[in-house]
């Protein structure tokens, strides 16, 4: 049966979701692997509905990160998602509906303020990003050479292959965000970062978007300073499931994006909330 | 009487080239209030959609007399007045319900976060009462 917690009853609600093997352990120590004086990583994974992809990616992400210091975040899904998530060890915070990625960024970055964690590293729950290129991402985080560094699909020659109107519009927009910052920006939608605490005071601020998190972040963030990288990593396609700029939808994302241009230079702090966490 | 009223009453002339500054002056302003709202962070962007696209339409229908003719041509209105009436009118029904929309939304949301809370005190006053 494995080790898995909540007995048979929990490990026969994930084999019917066709999730999980149970005769297998997927939480597993790694601690004695990670340098301690780096200070702690949190990687925060935004999930809905990845019950599909989500068993095998905490397996590669335990054989490289601890699963005590991940974060799912359950963006109201509808599936097994957080009960994959905490059998596999890691931490869960599930919120009460779906209220978007970037608002599901911004609750792992609250919660990496709350339990004093120094680094992240954000990644996709869909199988695009690969854990493995975890140690390359944090690398020039930990060296002090880049306060957030950025995994660019266009940078290695083994991603899988896109589509070209999607092609079309990443150069646009990394044409878009190599202008506005005067560095070579390749991947500025990459959702697979690092991140010092430095950027993550800057993103807990105020004024995360909470419904499309890309360009105008990292030209906000390097407007504020904060310095900017990009490394190589291989994304292999999404497995299952549909993007979150799929249909009419992408019209409403390049509306935003043009008005968080636009009004970038000049935008204020929100009168409405401070988004900084309470401790 | 009503004929005493209308004959003491001056009739104006319709000034065409103040009708169109005034309806440019109208959207232009009507765009710089919205983004300046976003700017401020007191509207959020999904909200300012209708509010930038009729703006725009104004916009053009003012510095375009030909398309407001068109405009109510398609529609068959006789007048002019009539189509920028009509306009008025979609604009606003769109935002009620737009709004009738995230009025539902935010309904259903409320009151599954209250029931959440209302079972997460239940639970945590029991872990208390069996703690004791």
């Amino acid at each position: 049966m494995g080790h898995l917690p909540g007995g048979r009853q929990s490990a026969r609600r994930l084999r019917s979701f066709g999730a999980i093997d149970g005769s297998r352990s997927i939480a597993r120590s790694v601690t004695e692997r990670w340098p301690a004086e780096i200070g702690r990583t949190l990687v925060i994974m935004p999930a809905k509905d990845e019950s599909a992809t989500l068993p095998e990616l905490l397996e590669r992400l335990a054989s490289v990160h601890p699963p005590s210091d991940t974060l799912v975040v359950d963006d109201g899904s509808n599936d097994a998602t957080p009960v994959i998530a905490r059998h596999a060890g890691c931490r869960v915070v599930s919120h009460a509906f779906n209220i978007g990625y970037g608002a599901a960024l911004l609750t792992g970055y609250h919660y990496a303020l709350r339990n004093d964690y120094s680094y992240i590293v954000q990644m996709d729950a869909d199988g695009q990003h690969p854990p493995e290129a975890i140690s390359n991402l944090l690398q020039p985080v930990f060296e002090d050479d880049a306060d957030l560094v950025v995994g660019s699909r266009w940078l290695s020659p083994d991603t899988e292959p896109q589509g070209s109107l999607r092609r079309l519009a990443a150069r646009g927009l990394a044409w878009m965000a190599t202008l506005w910052t005067g560095q070579r920006i390749t991947d500025p939608t990459s959702g697979f970062q690092a991140i010092s605490p430095t950027a993550l005071a800057h993103l807990c601020s105020d004024g995360f978007p909470e419904d499309y998190p890309d360009v105008d972040v990292l030209i906000g963030l390097h407007r504020s300073g904060i310095r900017l990288a990009e490394v190589p990593v291989t994304m292999a396609a999404r497995a299952n499931g549909s993007s979150m700029h799929a249909g009419l939808r992408v019209l409403y994302y390049f509306y935003r994006l043009a008005v968080c241009l636009l009004l970038l230079p000049v935008r204020r702090t929100s009168p409405y909330r401070s988004q900084r966490p309470r401790r | 009487m009503i004929a005493l009223v209308q004959s003491s009453v001056p009739l104006l002339a319709p000034d065409l080239g103040r009708q169109k500054l005034v309806a440019i002056a109208l959207a232009v302003g009507m765009l710089l209030i919205v983004l300046e709202l976003v700017r401020r962070r007191k509207l959020r962007e999904e909200y300012s959609v209708l509010w930038v696209i009729t703006a725009v339409a104004l916009l053009v229908v003012a510095l375009n007399r030909a398309v407001l003719v068109w405009l109510t041509d398609l529609i068959g209105a006789a007048v002019l007045n009539s189509t920028l009436f009509f306009g008025g009118l979609l604009f606003l029904m769109l935002l009620c319900l737009q709004f009738s929309i995230r009025l539902s939304r935010l309904t259903y949301r409320v009151r599954n976060l209250t029931r959440r809370i209302a079972l997460l005190e239940e639970e945590r006053n029991k872990q208390q009462d069996d703690s004791q």
